[in-house]
């Protein structure tokens, strides 16, 4: 008899350094479905992936617990390799192609199809067997007839569009033979929409012939477009699994965000004056020239004294919109701060302008991480305002005493825990060496500041710390704050707005008291009110 | 005590600690051996105080990020142009010696500008590069060195045209630095003469220096050297900060060759200074800079301990090897395998 599901993973759990990733998570794939696998950026997806595909990352942290079988017969999957072996294969997000070999090689590698030739003869060695291009591109060209792609399996890779090479990786999976599963680990995000819909029947194609996928997005429209079966896993934790006809996107949506907001103490009490005729940030048509988290185009009004959010998937730009700002990549558009438009092509001209950002890139941007607390305080003033220093004559000295003085006092308000001030700042944990970018960008006594995820890889104690101080700020002092992070949480606890990004472009403002519905169709890049009308 | 013991082995590093013994065990052996110590003693304070500006040029360098300048030949010659320069106009003293230095910083400094603007386009290379640029430099002052219309007696070859491969400095300045203020030691085996005007222009050198670091530039370049992104953030253009650091070791290279030549004797042209940067670059590396980090406290134990190895490993390696061929041979050893050294514990030791 033929066991129900192709593919059991159990009870996995998973810990890094004692902080668990995933956490009894179970995933269920029956033979020739398509099987989503949803959830927002660090819900646990790479991670269950890594661990089928048995990749090294795992088995060097310590393994996991819980059970994988294929085909009803338990499994060890020790390596990538062993998972090829077991027929289980995976379409890359970035691919994985030669640029300068043909279509066929790119297919064919590592598996060529050879005959022997004199010299294998005469030297008794498979590795001088001479290839069988021919045998090679009638193979090829079976497996691009199956994604339906006509274009010819001589052609080279380099120079074909993104959405070719994305059929190539799938052709070269399909391949494979005894393939029994296929990962697609979000396969859409680098397609346009009619790419997306030819993948989208390629993927029922290929499924219909008796291969499982497992199909990874958080694009929902799509889930529900394709997908037989829908697991979501939410903070490491499986939230639950729903048959196509059963569920809705509002519902997937729901499931994959639902959190409690929980309100900071201090948000209410408040009679700040915010209006949109007083604006502190105005961006027109901005661009943002970012790898990884472009912005392109975008138009924000931010109100003096507000606390606005911007969150959003990682990749989709929101990111890219701080440092735009701040000048650390080129960017193009209008930017006004206070009214007052920026030069984007020169170098510190937001700093000038009575802004301050807190890097994302905490130990690459934010610091110098053998340099004591004290010089990484004060930098960003010294340089840009001529604060702490002394004139003697022409020559400009370091004030020790003024740094040393505003140094201590930092460490107070913000509870840097550390040694003393002279400490360098790369052996500080993570959320103390946050402090101290923010203490760096306070040193500036800015106006409007940014800060983008503040709140990454540090502990719940000091996120609410660094949370509270910036509530503190924006009420006590009237700053006005940026604030871009991927925790929604976060951005609902604190923020008086909070605008979606994706795809590099604006969706929506929401208010922090929106459901979670709307936030969830707005990060799949869904304004809420197009389904609305549909 | 124990703690004591800790900082002092933290602040220094297992390998300066390793060249320190081997510094003892040489001056040990030496006495053993019946050589003069308190002279190679001697001979150790001025070698320290000749090479120190040569060793202190690179700290700019590796502040601002380009690392190890190999390159220090470009400055070697702006300082030998400006020397020969007043030899042609026959200044003598401290005039001469003035104005050599002024003119050997006044051409060092448009020569470290284009050096720098190179630099900036093979980051991540720098000192592979730089190796060569010094070694071409050198190349193309042989053919200037030739044909330079200078015309002065002490300058020219005795037959035909072009300078001298040695000029020497006894009418000029000679030891216009060591004699200055220099007062004897006496020691049971003889006598060493301190060369005070040597060590108080180091100092002033240094001086320089530790003030450039403290200021707002000097803070902005060493900033900029270790992380350009971190600078950016404050509104500092990495490629103009590494400029500087290059033109000014270049041009602390440019007074390092006079300081050198004056207690040297000689102005040494042509091939000469093809290797002066490596011996630089070992004394800050031996000192425990990193090739992202100095000091210039680095720079003074670094130039003593190179320099103090050198003088007192040869006399020694004599003695246990007389064969006559063998000095030169163990010379070459010695002075390489110390740079070797220096440059395989080139990250530094735990400095602070």
């Amino acid at each position: 008899m033929e066991p129900e599901y192709i593919l059991k993973m159990e009870k996995i759990s998973k810990e890094y350094f004692g902080n668990q990733v995933l956490k009894n998570v179970s995933l269920l794939v029956k033979k020739g479905e398509i099987h989503a696998l949803v959830g927002e950026n660090g819900a646990g997806k790479s991670t269950l992936m890594n661990i089928l595909f048995g990749m090294p990352v795992i088995h060097s942290t310590g393994g996991f617990n819980g059970s994988v079988s294929l085909d009803g017969k338990p499994v060890e999957i020790a390596s990538p390799l062993a998972a090829m072996e077991n027929g289980i294969g995976m379409v890359h997000q970035e691919f994985m192609l030669i640029p300068s070999f043909t279509i066929t090689e790119n297919i064919k590698i590592g598996r060529e199809i050879c005959n022997p030739g004199f010299a294998s003869r005469l030297l008794r060695t498979k590795y001088l067997e001479k290839i069988n291009m021919v045998k090679m591109a009638q193979d090829s060209r079976i497996a691009l007839d199956h994604v339906g792609m006509g274009i010819d399996e001589y052609a080279r890779v380099a120079g074909l569009p993104i959405g070719y090479q994305q059929f190539i990786e799938i052709a070269r999976e399909i391949d494979k033979t005894g393939i029994k599963v296929l990962v697609f680990d979000e396969p859409t995000a680098v397609l346009t929409e009619s790419e997306a819909n030819q993948l989208m029947n390629v993927m029922r194609r290929i499924a219909s012939e008796g291969i499982s996928i497992i199909f990874i997005t958080h694009r929902l429209e799509e889930v529900m477009a394709v997908a037989d079966t829908i697991t979501v896993l939410r903070d490491g934790e499986l939230v639950g699994i729903r048959k196509n006809h059963e569920t809705s996107v509002e519902e997937l949506a729901e499931m994959m965000i639902g959190r409690h907001i929980e309100s900071m103490a201090g948000k209410e009490t408040t009679d700040r004056d915010i209006r949109f005729d007083k604006l502190a940030l105005e961006t027109k048509n901005f661009y943002v020239d970012m790898p990884g988290e472009y912005v392109k185009g975008i138009n924000l009004e931010v109100r003096q004294g507000e606390i606005f959010g911007i969150g959003g998937l990682a990749g989709q730009g929101k990111i890219g919109i701080p440092n735009g700002i701040m000048g650390l990549f080129p960017a193009e558009g209008q930017v006004k701060l206070f009214g007052k438009e920026l030069n984007l092509n020169n170098m510190g001209e937001a700093l000038k302008n009575q802004a301050a950002f807190v890097s994302e890139d905490r130990r690459g941007v934010g610091l110098l991480l053998e340099d004591s607390i004290e010089l990484n305080i004060v930098f960003s003033a010294m340089q840009t305002q001529n604060q702490y220093l002394k004139k003697i004559g022409f020559l400009t000295q370091i004030n020790k005493t003024e740094i040393h003085d505003f140094a201590q006092r930092m460490i107070k308000t913000l509870d840097i825990r550390c040694t003393g001030s002279k400490q360098h700042v790369g052996s500080l944990s993570g959320g103390n060496q946050q402090k101290v970018c923010l203490a760096k960008a306070l040193a500036l006594n800015p106006r409007i500041l940014f800060v983008s995820e503040p709140t990454r890889g540090i502990d719940i104690g000091a996120k609410k710390l660094v949370l509270n101080e910036l509530l503190k700020l924006n009420r006590e002092k009237g700053v006005t704050i940026v604030m871009i992070s991927s925790e929604l949480v976060e951005l609902r606890s604190i923020c008086d707005r909070i605008a979606i990004v994706s795809d590099g472009k604006l969706v929506q403002i929401l208010p922090p008291d929106a459901s979670d519905v709307d936030f969830g169709l707005a990060m799949s890049g869904t304004h809420t009110k197009e389904v609305a009308n549909d | 005590m124990t703690d004591r013991l800790k900082s002092v082995y933290q602040s220094l590093g297992l390998p300066r600690i390793i060249i320190i013994l081997f510094f003892f065990a040489l001056l040990i052996s030496a006495g053993l051996l019946g050589l003069n110590v308190p002279s190679m003693f001697g001979d150790v304070l001025v070698r320290v105080g000749m090479n120190g500006v040569l060793v202190l040029a690179m700290i700019p360098s590796i502040q601002c990020g380009i690392g190890l300048n190999f390159g220090l030949s470009i400055g070697i010659i702006a300082g030998l142009l400006g020397g020969v320069t007043s030899i042609q106009l026959g200044l003598t003293g401290f005039t001469g010696f003035t104005f050599a230095i002024a003119l050997g910083v006044l051409l060092s400094i448009p020569l470290g500008i284009l050096y720098g603007m190179l630099l900036n386009r093979i980051k991540g290379a720098e000192m592979t590069v730089s190796t060569y640029v010094g070694f071409s430099v050198i190349a193309l002052m042989n053919i200037f060195w030739l044909l330079i219309p200078f015309n002065s007696p002490s300058l020219i070859f005795a037959i035909g045209g072009g300078l001298r491969v040695t000029v020497d400095l006894s009418s000029f300045y000679k030891h216009i630095l060591n004699d200055f203020l220099a007062f004897n030691i006496n020691t049971p085996s003889g006598v060493i003469t301190f060369p005070t005007g040597l060590y108080l222009f180091l100092a002033l050198c240094c001086f320089l220096v530790w003030l450039f670091l403290r200021s707002k530039p000097g803070i902005a370049m060493s900033a900029a050297g270790i992380n350009g992104k971190f600078a950016l953030a404050a509104g500092i253009n990495e490629n103009k900060t590494r400029i500087l650091g290059t033109t000014l070791s270049t041009a602390l290279s440019a007074v390092g060759i006079i300081v050198y030549a004056q207690s040297y004797g000689f102005y040494q042209l042509y091939n000469a200074p093809l290797m002066m940067s490596f011996a630089a670059a070992a004394g800050v590396l031996i000192g425990g800079a990193s090739v992202t980090r100095s000091k210039i406290f680095h720079v003074l134990i670094g130039t003593f301990l190179f320099q103090g190895l050198l003088v007192l490993g040869l006399p020694v390696a004599n003695q246990l090897m007389p064969e006559g061929n063998l000095s030169e041979v163990i010379r070459i050893i010695v002075s390489n395998g110390i740079i070797l050294y220096a440059l395989t514990k080139s990250q530094g030791g735990k400095n602070e």
